[in-house]
């Protein structure tokens, strides 16, 4: 995988985006697993129930690790330079999320071209998950 | 209640984990991941890297993996109920690898509320180191709600 090229990059321009199959239960356990966070919110009907909350819901961090997917797919791992979001919303179950990201700033970032990128993970009807930015060195 | 501002700049009961390619395997089948890199020992090596790569958000996996992730909170009297996760955010040194062994150096660097206290925010930042070398900054905003 090679960098995309600043000069080539425009503020505006759109990273390809994806939405993902729609949060089950299953990819909850699964997180759970991959990620040894398995806090009874998310995998426990029962529990949540006896605590007042309609079902289990996902972990925000599997929206994160998304949109760190969606960086990854479009630039080598290690030219990511930071990556921040804000969690906004809680993930229902039956959820598809769609993840996408804008080049909103070409900067120079210690002696690095780079580009700052606006993150976003929404449900289908638009509701924001998660929203972030990242700055990603570029060729 | 309102947590006592005091517990700014209390350190975090430090820890050490050695990532695996068992674990990274579930997270990128969880997370929808098909580069094999992030889940093939034998891809990695071929693509030339130590181990399987580590994710950019699994440093937060790493640094929840002991058995009391929240005990700074538990310290301050929170109760973790009440808990949301606010904020996530990495800054990137150095790519970890499975068979690394990292070390988690963490502080609390900021408490502050919004909405009369209605809403309290606890802010920890996270040293990584492996064999000393920083690898990432992991910087976590946690929700109290009243």
């Amino acid at each position: 995988m090679t960098k995309p090229n600043y000069d080539a990059l425009n503020v505006g321009d759109m990273l390809p985006s994806f939405t993902t199959e729609p949060v089950s239960r299953l990819t909850l356990a699964l997180y759970a697993t991959g990620s040894g966070d398995h806090h009874p919110l998310h995998l426990d009907q029962d529990y949540v129930r006896a605590n007042g909350i309609g079902d289990v819901f996902a972990h925000g961090m599997l929206g994160m690790a998304y949109l760190g997917r969606l960086l990854t797919q479009w630039v080598p791992q290690e030219a990511i330079r930071s990556f921040g979001v804000r969690f906004t919303a809680i993930t229902q179950i039956g959820e598809r999320l769609v993840c996408t990201a804008k080049v909103v700033e070409k900067l120079e970032q210690d002696g690095e071209k780079c580009v700052r990128l606006e993150l976003t993970c929404a449900n289908e009807q638009g509701e924001a998950k998660h929203k972030g930015d990242a700055v990603v060195a570029v060729g | 209640m309102l947590i006592d501002k005091k517990h700014i700049g209390m350190k975090v009961p430090p820890h050490s984990v050695t990532l695996t390619a068992w674990q990274l395997k579930w997270f990128a089948k969880a997370t929808g991941e098909t580069n094999p890199i992030y889940f093939d020992e034998e891809a990695a090596r071929k693509a030339g890297l130590p181990g399987v790569l580590a994710p950019p958000t699994f440093f937060f996996c790493m640094d929840m993996d002991k058995e009391h992730p929240f005990d700074y909170l538990e310290t301050m009297g929170c109760d973790l109920m009440k808990m949301l996760h606010g904020e996530q955010s990495f800054v990137y040194h150095k790519p970890v690898y499975s068979g690394d062994t990292l070390d988690f150096d963490g502080e609390i660097t900021d408490i502050y509320d919004k909405r009369n206290g209605a809403l309290q925010f606890v802010v920890k930042d996270v040293k990584v180191r492996r064999q000393g070398e920083l690898v990432c900054d992991v910087h976590s905003v946690m929700v109290i709600r009243a």
